[in-house]
């Protein structure tokens, strides 16, 4: 598509041009703000996918084979409604599969990424458009192939998201076993295909195409972890993408390699042999430990944005946050053998993990130390966004902390596997990560849709979302200290764990409040969509470039060539009347512009 | 509505400690109404030694983040207390950071953390590395497991040495799921699998280690009460998970030798003795 700047009523050319252009523009678009969009569409329904999923396997914590309410009788007449252990094994599997593969991580690189790119840095679009619109259409055969494994008995994969051989890698191992578990296989590979080439596409972008004046200490704090996430993608990935290829092979092929000889499963002998369980956690962890950094640093550098511009006041420490960033994704290649303190791994390469893990909370607490740096001494404004993203700081000083109890490992031995590491996990993931996208969205929905949602229904979405998730996974750390472990269907027939069904019942019914509550983010997104109020340029009064752009920006984005002649976070400069500053605003009279030339890839 | 957002924030660290307190002291409220949490939701009872001092981390590891969590969530309900916008009408402080405020939350952090890292290694070789010893002869050897629990879908399986103290010749005893242990002894368990990967979980013990087939792997403890207790599997092992369920029963020397003795008797009454050799690969 050439990049010639049209007007932002699109549809207009869309009905002119016919179907075959519609499709062009908004099917097979190779538009990143439109491709942004179809990832942001596709992972919202996915979100509510896998929160029912979710609610799924609290019905059964709760009331262990009292029947599933509503579904129950229409999935499972046959059992009077009830959960059957099989099923609950694919709950859990399916809603941590959905959220990682297809909410977290398109979310933040595929729809954030995506459509925030080119804007904050200035161009006119991705380096490789065409990439760009195959990693979207990557998301589909995986969609599908997830889909159908629901529709192949037992009713889709249940070996756990890691997918842990034997189990997963031995037909008669489980029931999800069966084609279910290679039809997971097969849909987590397009998942790996599409985010290598949304990597690819960005790492080329933020390097070559940032406007004249952008420099790589410029970029905001999304962007840089944007940049940081994508080397991360494309350098474990590969490592994932193999392995689950060998998981394949085993499975189809007889190769064996993580299936040692001499196993009898379920009565009948397991034909291959010579291979090792333990290969495949390396090479998982591999990849899925710097995964948990792709799910949070986006985040991170979302909220960075957010708060210094609801505090009116520059980033505190910008380099220093970048340097964290930086200092997180190389640790977090060096760490993922904490994922297997107790799997059987060497306890002294488990000392040097160890040592690795408790040296990457530190950039982790120099981030939290910048952003309560940040509000200190601002003017705040407890927008929607801005609250989102106060409250991704404040649980993710949980998240945070709590990962030091299991980086210890004496301490580890006794909660792995428990709900502690649940808890743990969804506060960094679902209290943090999942917070800092919602406030992305209303922070950045005027620019998407040239509509405001609506400020009182957000505020009313966030204060009942961060009561109800509070309620919702504080508790599993008191669970988790008890030792009570996760998978389990029905945990209660243990002794030690026979007392906690009240507990997990308040857990329950806190859970459903919590995806209650985005019923009012659902009904608010889709009007404001269409019926919010319309808004300028720069509705938040915020520095980036992609604020100067009309809202939404029209095909090529710029209406003009953006110079860049600051950083992103000047706000409440002495150099200017207003609070803010924008990255484009020439410098008054007398004040010479820095670093106007440094830049000019145009 | 500022005045709201900051005490909201505020009651993160208030909450988050009283509930902890409450777990560590059955001190839930509304005992008695729809949601009263009986008691016993902290650590379960310890009853062996490095437990112990896993315990004692753990607290210590509490005691210190809890700290850090309340400064920080008081730090953040200040701010944002002070500085919001309707109420605050001093221009903001326009600084892009503090080099020496940077320095010191970088090492202090550090130090914390590499102290927290060497303190703990002991534990960790006590429990993974220093496998206890006895002396055969003159030579040192590593200790003989007294049982070998074999993990398969879904159940444990224990043999027990029998009179000559070797595990795998013909006078070993089976059992299913009942795994005696006697107190005050150093105690060595060979634990494998038949099939998939579990994991052979002793709450009380403080023990965990995941069951790889293919490998063969040794957990110890020294347990100083006698009571009977839960034997966990905490790794998926497929859709039974849930009912891998085993006990484990610690009792003094003297009642650990009968209950061998009768097992063994039993045993040998029944036809059903397996032969040596029928579970060896």
């Amino acid at each position: 598509m050439s990049s010639t700047i049209v007007d932002a009523h699109a549809g207009e050319h869309a009905h002119r041009g016919g179907v075959g252009a519609f499709i062009s523009k908004y099917v097979f678009s190779r538009d990143h703000k439109i491709i942004g969009l179809q990832f942001l569409f596709s992972t919202l329904l996915w979100f509510l996918v896998g929160g029912l999923l979710a609610l799924g396997i609290r019905i059964q914590l709760a009331w262990p084979w009292e029947g599933m309410p509503v579904i129950g009788p229409m999935l499972f007449a046959g059992e009077g409604g009830q959960i059957s252990p099989e099923f609950y094994t694919t709950l859990f599997t399916m809603h941590a599969t959905v959220m990682i593969f297809f909410v977290i991580i398109p979310i933040l690189a595929g729809a954030f990424g995506n459509y925030l790119i080119p804007l904050m840095i200035g161009a006119d679009d991705m380096a490789f458009p065409t990439l760009n619109m195959l990693s979207y259409w990557f998301m589909w055969p995986a969609f599908a192939l997830i889909g159908m494994s629901f529709f192949f008995p037992p009713y889709g994969a249940g070996g756990g998201w890691t997918s842990y051989p034997p189990l997963s890698a031995v037909w008669e191992a489980a029931p999800g076993s069966h084609w279910p578990q290679t039809l997971w296989l097969l849909g987590v590979t397009c998942v790996g295909i599409s985010s290598m080439l949304g990597s690819v596409n960005y790492m080329t972008t933020i390097i070559q195409m940032r406007a004249p004046g952008m420099t790589m200490f410029r970029l905001p704090m999304t962007i840089w972890a944007m940049f940081i996430t994508a080397i991360l993608q494309a350098f474990a990935l590969p490592v994932l993408t193999a392995a689950g290829f060998m998981q394949l092979l085993d499975r189809v092929a007889g190769t064996g390699f993580f299936v040692p000889e001499g196993l009898v499963v379920n009565n009948s002998i397991a034909a291959s042999g010579g291979g090792q369980p333990l290969l495949w956690q390396h090479l998982f962890w591999f990849y899925s430990h710097p995964a948990v950094y792709i799910m949070i640093l986006p985040a991170m550098g979302m909220v960075s944005d957010i708060i210094s511009c609801f505090s009116r006041k520059p980033l505190f420490g910008y380099k220093p946050m970048v340097f964290s960033i930086s200092g997180i994704a190389g640790l977090g290649f060096i760490v993922w053998g904490h994922h297997m303190f107790v799997s059987g791994m060497n306890p002294i390469l488990g000392m040097t993990f160890m040592v690795a893990t408790m040296m990457i909370a530190l950039p982790s607490a120099v981030k939290v130390f910048n952003w309560l740096g940040t509000i200190w001494g601002g003017r705040l404004y407890f927008t929607t966004p801005m609250l989102f993203s106060l409250s991704f700081v404040s649980m993710f000083i949980i998240g945070g902390l709590s990962g030091i109890f299991m980086a210890a490992t004496p301490v580890d031995i006794f909660i792995h596997d428990t709900y502690f590491i649940v808890a743990h996990f969804h506060y960094v993931l679902f209290t943090g990560t999942a917070m800092a996208v919602f406030g992305a969205i209303y922070f950045w929905f005027p620019k998407m849709f040239g509509r405001m949602m609506n400020e009182q229904l957000g505020k009313l979405h966030f204060f009942l979302t961060f009561v109800f998730m509070n309620g919702t996974f504080y508790l599993m750390h008191i669970l988790g200290a008890r030792g009570f472990p996760r998978r389990l269907a029905d945990p209660y027939d243990y002794e030690t764990f026979s007392n906690l069904q009240p507990m997990n019942q308040f857990i329950t019914i806190c859970a459903i409040g919590m995806v209650a509550s985005q019923i009012i983010f659902a009904g608010n997104f889709i009007y404001s969509m269409f019926w919010g109020p319309t808004v300028g340029r720069n509705p938040w009064r915020a520095n980036g470039l992609e604020w100067t752009a009309p809202s939404p920006p029209g095909h090529g984005n710029f209406d003009f060539q953006p110079i860049v002649y600051r950083g992103p976070y000047e706000y409440g400069s002495p150099e200017v009347d207003t609070d803010y500053y924008p990255q484009t605003q020439p410098p008054p009279d007398g004040i010479e512009p820095t670093g106007k030339s440094e830049h000019t890839d145009h | 509505m500022g005045r709201f957002w900051s005490l909201l924030f505020l009651s993160v660290p208030v909450i988050g400690v009283l509930t902890f307190v409450c777990a560590m002291g059955n001190l839930w409220p509304m005992s008695g109404g729809s949601f009263s949490f009986p008691a016993d939701h902290w650590l379960p009872v310890n009853v062996s030694e490095n437990g112990a001092v896993i315990d004692r981390l753990f607290m210590f590891i509490l005691g210190l983040t809890g700290v850090i969590f309340v400064a920080t969530g008081i730090a953040l309900f200040f701010f944002l207390w002070k500085y919001d916008a309707e109420k605050n009408a001093e221009p903001v402080k326009f600084t892009h950071g503090s080099h020496a405020l940077e320095i010191v939350w970088s090492v202090l952090p550090a130090a914390i953390l590499l102290f927290i890292a060497i303190y703990q290694m002991n534990a960790w070789a006590d429990a993974k590395l220093r496998r206890p010893t006895e002396t055969i002869g003159t030579t040192e050897v590593p200790k003989r497991p007294l049982v070998e629990v074999t993990g398969r879908q879904f159940e444990w399986r224990l043999r027990y040495a029998g009179e000559d103290g070797e595990i795998g010749t013909p006078d070993d005893l089976y059992t299913v799921n009942e795994l005696h242990i006697p107190v005050d002894e150093e105690i060595v368990i060979a634990i494998k699998s038949e099939d998939v990967l579990h994991s052979f979980f002793l709450p009380n013990l403080r023990i965990k280690q995941d069951i790889v087939p293919g490998m063969k792997q040794f957990v110890w403890f020294r347990a100083n009460q006698t009571g009977t207790f839960d034997v966990v599997c905490a790794e998926l092992c497929g859709w039974g998970h849930y009912k891998m369920r085993g006990r484990m029963t610690i009792e003094s020397r003297e009642k650990f030798d009968v209950w061998l003795d009768k097992q063994i008797e039993e045993q040998e009454r029944s036809e059903f003795t397996p032969k040596a050799g029928d579970e060896d690969e």
